[in-house]
């Protein structure tokens, strides 16, 4: 049984319809890239996984629990995490209160502060910068901080919306290196990309949408091949 | 002598006036809206102690109990019934004119209930007064357990936020209400609790008002609120420290504007001087700098 299972999700903005019944699914361990042109459906999609849209028809299935209805605020606790578009960090709290507000669903101490340790481990420009405000960190730093405080709440599923968005070149590839190690301790990811080359080449599968429909799946490696898709997304 | 005399009272009064502040500078940094029924809560709040010592001849500090009990409970139904539909509302206008509707409905319902004609507030604090330099200087109980209250409310209002989990969700929501969900935090929730403690502070600045000024009609929170909220205004809208010091600022200019320039002036003094300071100052004293985000 696949780890979460979209079906058919049609999601309006008003009389709008921004999705017209999108399916896909995501396997415990995969990285699942959803890849597609601005305004494509992507943000949305996400938007509905996590509950701050809710669908018109449709369903979605995380670990067998249909979490449709479920509020966003609640599918935190359930192991969905969601590193927004834009990273949204607090601006105002400090590097660290922004770590502490990603647990804020988590009530064992001793456990958080060795998810704070393994946040710092693996991002040791954030313990540097621990006590600052987050608003004063540079775009790649605020990115760093928006994974690590998603990772705080110690999700099964981590969704990230164009997380490469709006950064140098050197901090691009670190951020994709940084989803590499994510996925290889365990959790689970599923990227939303303009940046198809790179979403592809980190990726198992992927689904590319278009105008609110998915147009394409398959393996990553498979559609970096595909004529089509070299055309439209690789700039090839 | 007089002069620290009426500055003292000056600073009891501003006291009222920031515990009112909190509420509008919370719920204005929470949920982003200006509740102008606020002060309305005030007058409920005093009407409820009253009846409660008056006519049901109850001790005092449980009639204060069951009026901040009444008001919280108030200020979550009239959060929950008239502003909550509204908070995705196309125009921040219409949460707005609510607030005034309310405002209205409230003193409208006072007006039934308890008619028109002016109350006397129970003398309910019953403090030894403190006198001071011989004689020449007295300072009422009141006066000090008002100024005493405003320090503790403070004090613990900080002490909440900066360390308790509902505190830190506060934060989170006054500044970015779609990152907070995602935090797992919920923000109707939070919203209702920041309304529930505003509700609850507004009911002690009706008694702490009504004992210093004892008489209550049903338009008795209507100056005050509107005093608190330029208060609030006055020292930066969405700030806590900000609210103590626009309150108290505010109070020492009323009564000094009242002692030494004109009785029928002061409240002129006190909106001319909220003018300047925006003229001069925006986002008033301990204000931020808002930035259009891009």
């Amino acid at each position: 049984m696949a780890m979460l299972e979209v079906k058919n999700i049609e999601v309006y903005y008003g009389m709008i319809q921004a999705l017209k019944g999108i399916s896909f699914e995501v396997n415990q361990g995969e990285v699942i890239a959803l890849i597609g042109a601005n305004g494509a459906g992507k943000t949305t999609t996400l938007h509905t996984l996590t509950g701050l849209l809710s669908p018109k028809r449709g369903s979605v299935i995380f670990e067998g629990k249909d979490i449709t209805k479920t509020p966003a605020h609640k599918i935190v606790s359930m192991g969905i995490a969601h590193v927004p578009e834009g990273r949204r960090v607090f601006a105002d709290l400090s590097v660290y209160q922004n770590l502490r507000m990603g647990a804020y669903t988590r009530k064992d101490k001793k456990e958080i502060e060795e998810s704070l340790r393994m946040i710092y481990k693996r991002f040791p420009r954030l313990e540097e910068r621990k006590n600052q405000r987050a608003g004063t960190l540079s775009g790649g730093e605020q990115q760093m901080l928006a994974m690590g405080r998603a990772l705080m709440s110690k999700p099964k599923l981590i969704v990230m919306d164009e997380p490469s968005m709006g950064l140098s070149p050197i901090f691009v590839n670190e951020i994709f290196d940084i989803i590499q190690e994510i996925s290889k301790a365990g959790t689970t990811v599923l990227l939303v990309e303009q940046n198809a080359k790179k979403a592809l080449a980190i990726s198992n599968r992927a689904y590319v949408l278009e105008t609110g429909k998915i147009v394409l799946e398959g393996d990553a490696s498979v559609l970096m091949n595909d004529d089509s898709i070299k055309k439209a997304y690789l700039g090839e | 002598m007089s002069f620290i005399s009426y500055f003292i009272n000056g600073v009891s009064l501003g006291s009222v006036y920031a515990i009112i502040a909190l509420g509008y500078t919370m719920v204005y940094g929470i949920a982003k809206m200006l509740n102008f029924a606020h002060g309305d809560v005030i007058m409920i709040g005093a009407y409820v102690v009253l009846t409660c010592v008056s006519t049901a001849g109850l001790h005092p500090a449980l009639a204060v109990l069951i009026g901040i009990v009444a008001c919280t409970v108030f200020g979550i139904v009239i959060e929950r019934v008239a502003y909550r539909p509204l908070r995705n509302a196309a125009s921040p206008l219409a949460v707005l004119i609510t607030a005034i509707g309310v405002s209205y409905l409230l003193q409208n319902i006072a007006l039934l209930i308890f008619g028109s004609n002016t109350k006397s507030f129970p003398e309910i604090i019953k403090l030894p007064s403190l006198s001071l330099a011989g004689g020449k200087l007295t300072i009422t109980g009141t006066t000090i357990l008002t100024i005493v209250a405003c320090l503790v409310i403070m004090a613990g209002l900080m002490a909440f936020i900066n360390k308790t989990k509902a505190g830190q969700a506060m934060l989170a929501v006054s500044e970015d209400k779609g990152a907070a969900q995602l935090m797992g935090i919920n923000v109707n929730g939070t919203i209702a609790l920041t309304f529930a403690i505003g509700s609850a502070l507004a009911a002690l600045a009706g008694v702490l008002l009504c004992s210093t000024y004892p008489s209550l009609t049903p338009y008795t929170g209507s100056m005050p609120g509107i005093k608190a909220f330029v208060a609030a205004v006055f020292g930066g809208i969405g700030s806590i420290p900000g609210a103590l010091i626009g309150g108290i600022l505010l109070g020492v200019i009323e009564i000094l504007g009242k002692a030494y320039i004109s009785s029928q002036l002061a409240d002129a003094i006190v909106f001319a001087v909220l003018i300047v300071v925006l003229l001069v100052k925006p986002t008033g004293i301990l204000g931020k700098n808002i930035q259009e985000k891009v």
